[in-house]
């Protein structure tokens, strides 16, 4: 017997309501063309604690599986075609908008989310793609930074992971990020809050086990911003960083924060080789 | 021992679903519902079909389709919301199919029903009990 | 006018005469319930899309009564008979008095 087995069961006997609740097996297929990586190897640096990395969308009813095959059931969508108004339209001091530097987002974005977070070697900083989006609102429009978890954001993070949908996530963690992914590393195993628990006893230890009513999933977020019927909105990785952080009642970390960038980073390569799933429906 | 994925959700529940329902739309409220949009008439058990899942992973987006041959009106109503309307379609001359899906709100467990008005007059009455499930960390 | 409401239509190109097509259609609307507090325990009023309608060249294919049970950014599925090329209109009306309405063509195969 492993020692994940064992982890799994002392989980089960310390928690009164789990039951095992295993991701499925459907298939995510897209518009009824595309079929999508929801389960793959683990990445090298996984290795030694999970075998297989597995997209949230397996977690999920079939109901709300549905929602995200479907270009028009996807209710994400509207936020898309919102984005892609905005990519064109023009703000600012500079009299730019997106597509005056970028041109077509289809072409420009195209495989821009997989990468993301990553290494930004003018700033000498990580960067998420809602810092990059900031930045370009600043720097070169000459417009106001949008709310880090705003709908004007996450609508865009959701336009650009469009461009990135099938592709596999490949965020590097080596080089001159490595610093910012060990701190990443450091904080998902760190217990944290009233409850003591790090990001890796939910999601690691405990995946396919109910927490309430509700199943764990491995934590992925490959499908981010991703639309959830619990709150019917668009949700970027930091909110939902900042719901779990919460959870186990800590105090929380700063959406846009160098903790929160430090811990995208290393959740983000805990799903290298799934496909980009954003925006995906969620519970 | 081995569970699927829909008995083990059926198991869960057991131990989870909420049992107690706020603000719970009186009874005499969805009868006054009724009333109103059939004048008392008695309502046929076939001829208009509910389809909602047994179970819903949120009580936010609920989907649901009726589908009532040859009906001039749909009514729907959610029997243990606060207020239980949730949406009438009628249906007029180019209507493909006396049919229709939406995504609706529960607010707990419950019967939702849905009523036809059938072009002959006549009513007919299907209804389909959704267990709604709790969430997990934030609930 | 509730702010960046934006409609979303799915009607196929083409159809044959007298075909029934699948019509899809989502708005982004936030569905005020009326049910809801804000942090100092007022209730947030409702405002709801209250009706949807949908015409093709005039005549009616449906017209949908809503109220607050339905999800935010309702969502309708139905169908609707093409006797001709022509036009869909869809309406959308809110609980503040704007009308949102969005047209789709479609032609014969």
């Amino acid at each position: 017997m492993n020692y994940k087995a064992l982890t799994a069961i002392a989980v089960a006997l310390s928690l009164p309501l789990s039951a095992h609740a295993d991701a499925d097996d459907d298939t995510l297929v897209l518009n009824e063309e595309e079929t999508l990586v929801t389960k793959t190897a683990a990445p090298a640096h996984l290795s030694d604690v999970m075998d297989e990395v597995m997209s949230g969308w397996h977690f999920r009813s079939d109901e709300t599986q549905a929602l995200q095959m479907d270009d028009f059931e996807n209710p994400a969508m509207v936020f898309v075609d919102k984005a892609f108004d905005a990519w064109n339209t023009v703000e600012g001091t500079e009299e730019k908008s997106c597509a005056s530097c970028h041109d077509d987002v289809e072409e420009s974005m195209a495989g821009v989310r997989a990468v993301y977070p990553k290494w930004n070697e003018q700033a000498g900083e990580v960067r998420t793609l809602a810092m990059q989006v900031n930045d370009c609102r600043e720097n070169q429009m000459g417009a106001k930074a949008w709310k880090y978890t705003g709908g004007d954001m996450t609508a865009m993070e959701a336009l650009i992971s469009v461009q990135s949908r099938g592709m596999p996530v490949n965020v590097a963690i080596d080089g001159p990020v490595q610093s910012v992914w060990e701190q990443g590393k450091e904080m998902y195993y760190a217990r944290t809050g009233q409850l003591e628990l790090s990001c890796a006893n939910c999601h690691e230890d405990s995946y396919g086990l109910m927490i309430r009513a509700d199943h764990l999933s491995q934590g992925q977020i490959n499908g981010f911003p991703t639309y959830r019927l619990k709150n019917a909105k668009l949700n970027n990785v930091h909110a939902r960083f900042k719901g779990c952080v919460r959870d186990t009642r800590a105090e929380t970390y700063k959406p846009g924060s160098a903790d929160f960038v430090a811990l995208e980073l290393y959740v983000a390569s805990r799903g290298n080789g799934l496909a980009v799933e954003g925006p995906s429906v969620r519970n | 021992m081995e569970f699927s994925r829909r008995e083990t959700l059926g198991l869960a529940l057991g131990a989870a679903v909420m049992t107690v329902l706020p603000l719970r739309a009186s009874a005499s409220v969805v009868d006054d519902r009724i009333a109103e949009f059939t004048g008392g008439a008695e309502m046929a058990d076939t001829g208009i079909e509910l389809t909602a899942p047994e179970i819903a992973e949120n009580g936010n987006t609920v989907p649901i389709s009726v589908d009532a041959p040859g009906a001039t009106a749909i009514m729907v109503l959610a029997t243990g919301n606060p207020t239980p309307g949730v949406a009438t379609f009628n249906f007029g001359p180019l209507a493909g199919s006396q049919s229709a899906s939406t995504r609706i709100r529960l607010a707990g467990t419950q019967d939702v029903v849905a009523i036809a008005k059938l072009a002959d007059g006549s009513f007919a009455k299907a209804s389909a009990a959704v267990k709604v499930t709790i969430g997990g960390c934030g609930g | 006018m509730a702010s960046g409401v934006k409609p979303r239509v799915k009607v196929p190109k083409k159809a044959t005469p007298g075909e029934a097509i699948t019509i899809k259609t989502l708005i982004s609307h936030q569905m005020e319930s009326g049910q809801r507090k804000d942090k100092e325990g007022n209730v947030i009023p409702r405002s709801i899309i209250n009706r949807f309608t949908c015409e093709f060249n005039g005549q009616l294919v449906t017209d949908i009564t809503i109220e607050p049970a339905v999800s935010t950014n309702p969502y309708f599925q139905f169908e609707a008979l093409v006797p001709e090329a022509g036009d869909f209109k869809f309406t959308w009306y809110d609980d503040d008095g704007s009308v949102y309405d969005a047209t789709k063509s479609i032609a014969m195969a």
